[in-house]
């Protein structure tokens, strides 16, 4: 315990770490840190509008989201979407693979689709191009995560950057494609003819949101009842551990990669093929980061990752709908899902730590004795018997 | 041509050295701040609102003076700035939560911040505080190559290098500088020899969130001329890609950021612009060779070369 040499006091408080926080304790934690993002943000927007703001805050956030039918729709089909991308970067973060190349990743599932809808569409049935754009968009997305893995798993290079550097590298590879698809130089390509999912019940999307759920669920199992799941597990608790069970490290990172490259470039083919019919060179829209913080607040953990991708799809539209409803502007959103973000990653302090104030039986500014620390160690245990 | 090419960049290059040097004194405390794109932005947020405070508090653009503006500006950039690095220590260092996603989730904040800000406020009388910041030293009507290559830039470059020199200078040669690599090395070591991990934390972290900052005040009223440009956070992601292509030594970071600016400049100066796949392909060449340099010197692997080990961890005392 660090005393205060001045004053020679004991300090207000200081923190330990405890691992036995009841679940019950740490959910209450995290659902009442959403609760304080949302406040904060109900009161910069009351700030901002004149107090106004405040109760339309909160009307909004549910206005944009359960409003209309569409709203509803387009709700679930953004959750499924940042779901997909979180899904496929689990179990990359689950082995510590810090893999920030998302969004370039699910780009290259995007490009491998529109390539064979440019190269094939309307010359083979949509069925047979349906599943050739399944089979290519997973290659390009395996080859983007399997780049960074292999030399990770070789020579331990930096993985945070490489992949980092191969999103730009993504985007600028759409942006020389695009320009050759598009003679006239516009830069933008318009919604394609082929290669649509089909509709079910007379609505889009809900192919997605089936697919979605059912990748989900499989990778729940993949995660907690198999071989491998375990041993990306092990590799992401210890290297070292999982050298001398007799784990293959790097055959744990490249498969694992290829893994996360599937489930990337899949969601690049329900990108296109599902949801925007075309490609642009920001059509992840910043999903590949933001799903890495929605991946991690649901500790990798598939159900949970749903649970979270719908907390945060729903403050985003929500606050997106308050923005537009006050003339803050589309970016204000962003604000709303930081403070909200750094609130819950803040959160999680107050579940890993205790803090303990210094007992007040002692009169303050008591001179301390010679040997002051154990001292009041001893005394701090008096006080807990 | 290729002076004028070489001008651009070397001009450009100050965006991606406030950057670099800001993360690079962050990352020699241990922290990994994934958030500079974002404090970037930041920074940028607060130079707008500063410029456009000082236009309405003296009434009009006219009665503006140089060094009021430039104060004014440079100071709402730093507190903005400070603030974003305040958030993140404050989360990482104090209450030891993850650092990479802190630093997403910042970034996601202040690109969000950024447009909010540059969105709602009035931006007449912008280009002429640009003007304050873009002013050269007296040259020539027609500069020979001697004036064009190193007088002919704005106050923030010459401050960029500046304290790119002073930052290596203060790690490399200082008892401070010492403190604050033994932290980053091994926060235990340097607890028990008696440095405060805490404070060197926050120090670095705050002060290096400061100089990342101003890059986007540079990119905002140098490069951009007073035009609010909201795409500083890919500049933010190449300033930390430099940190490590220059090692973590601001002073290659010097060159290595006119490097990078002459590489992203250079679609625009070779190739046929009738022809923009081309020049999309040559905009992949920073982010390829930034790859070659990480791939190549995590193959040689030298010590020199080495991240500081105790990069993106959290320190407690009292974890074995």
């Amino acid at each position: 315990m660090k005393l205060n040499a001045k004053s020679g006091r004991e300090p207000l408080f200081h923190i330990t770490k405890r691992t036995d926080v009841p679940k019950w304790l740490a959910w209450t934690i995290r659902v009442g840190a959403v609760v304080v993002a949302l406040l904060i943000g109900a009161i910069v927007t009351g700030g901002l509008t004149g107090g106004s703001g405040f109760g339309l805050f909160f009307k909004d956030l549910f206005l944009g989201v359960f409003g209309t039918p569409r709203r509803i729709l387009n709700f679930f089909q953004n959750t499924a979407m940042m779901l997909i991308i979180a899904l496929a970067l689990a179990p990359a973060f689950k082995m510590k693979f810090w893999n920030i190349g998302a969004e370039g990743q699910v780009l290259m599932g995007g490009l491998g689709c529109v390539v064979c809808i440019q190269y094939l569409g309307g010359k083979i049935p949509e069925g047979a191009l349906i599943f050739i754009m399944f089979l290519v968009s997973m290659a390009f997305g395996v080859g983007w995560t399997v780049i960074p893995a292999i030399f990770k798993a070789q020579w331990n290079t930096n993985e945070t950057l490489f992949t980092l550097m191969m999103n730009y590298i993504a985007m600028q590879l759409v942006a020389v494609c695009i320009y050759i698809w598009v003679p006239s130089g516009s830069a933008v390509l318009g919604v394609l003819p082929y290669g649509h999912f089909p509709q079910i019940g007379g609505y889009n999307y809900i192919l997605n949101i089936i697919l979605v759920t059912v990748i989900m669920a499989v990778l729940f199992v993949y995660f907690r009842f198999s071989k491998h799941g375990y041993e990306l597990t092990v590799v992401g608790e210890s290297v070292n551990t999982a050298k001398y069970v007799g784990i293959n490290v790097k055959r744990v990172i490249i498969r694992t990669m290829i893994l996360s490259g599937v489930l990337c470039g899949f969601a690049g083919l329900l990108l296109v093929a599902g949801t925007n019919y075309t490609l642009a060179t920001d059509s992840v829209q910043g999903r590949g980061f933001t799903a890495i913080l929605v991946a991690w607040l649901g500790k990798f953990n598939p159900f949970l990752m749903g649970g979270t991708s719908l907390l945060y799809v729903f403050i985003d539209q929500g606050s997106t709908q308050t923005a537009t409803d006050l003339g803050l502007g589309g970016y204000y959103a962003d604000i709303i899902t930081g403070i909200f973000f750094f609130l819950v990653i803040a959160c999680e302090f107050f579940i890993n730590y205790k803090i303990k104030f210094r007992s007040f039986r002692k009169k303050q500014g008591d001179v301390l004795p010679e040997t002051p620390v154990e001292n009041t160690e001893k005394s701090a245990e008096e006080v807990t018997a | 041509m290729f002076l004028t090419y070489l001008q651009s960049s070397i001009r450009l290059s100050a965006v991606f050295l406030f950057g670099a040097t800001g993360e690079t004194l962050t990352e020699k405390s241990g922290n990994l701040n994934l958030g500079t794109p974002g404090i970037m932005c930041m920074g940028g947020a607060g130079c707008v609102l500063g410029a456009s405070f000082y236009i309405s508090m003296v009434g009009g653009v006219q009665n503006a003076s140089p060094f009021g503006a430039i104060l004014t500006t440079i100071l709402m950039t730093l507190i903005f700035s400070l603030l974003g690095g305040l958030i993140y220590s404050f989360i990482t260092i104090t209450l030891r939560c993850n650092q990479n996603v802190t630093g997403l989730a910042l970034t996601t904040f202040g690109v969000g911040l950024l447009s909010f800000c540059g969105g709602r406020v009035d931006k007449t009388g912008f280009s002429t505080i640009s003007d304050y910041f873009t002013r050269s030293f007296p040259i020539s009507a027609d500069p020979n190559w001697f004036e064009t290559l190193f007088l002919s830039y704005g106050m923030l470059v010459y401050i960029a290098i500046i304290l790119a020199i002073i930052v290596a200078i203060v790690i490399r040669k200082t008892r401070v500088g010492l403190n604050l690599r033994a932290v980053g090395e091994n926060p235990a070591t340097a607890d028990a020899a008696g440095v405060s991990v805490t404070n060197y934390k926050y120090g670095a972290t705050l002060i290096g969130s400061m100089i990342a900052g101003l890059g986007g005040l540079f990119y905002i009223m140098d490069q951009r001329y007073g035009n609010i440009e909201y795409t500083i956070d890919s500049f933010g992601w190449l300033a930390v890609a430099l940190v490590i292509f220059t090692v973590w030594r601001p002073n290659w970071a010097i060159l290595g950021s006119i490097l990078f600016s002459m590489l992203y400049l250079l679609s625009s100066y070779v190739g046929d612009s009738s022809f923009p796949a081309q020049a999309a392909a040559i905009k992949m060449v920073p982010y390829l060779v930034t790859t070659v340099v990480l791939v190549v010197t995590s193959i040689v692997s030298r010590r020199e070369s080495q991240p500081p080990a105790s990069l993106g961890l959290t320190y407690f005392r009292e974890e074995r």
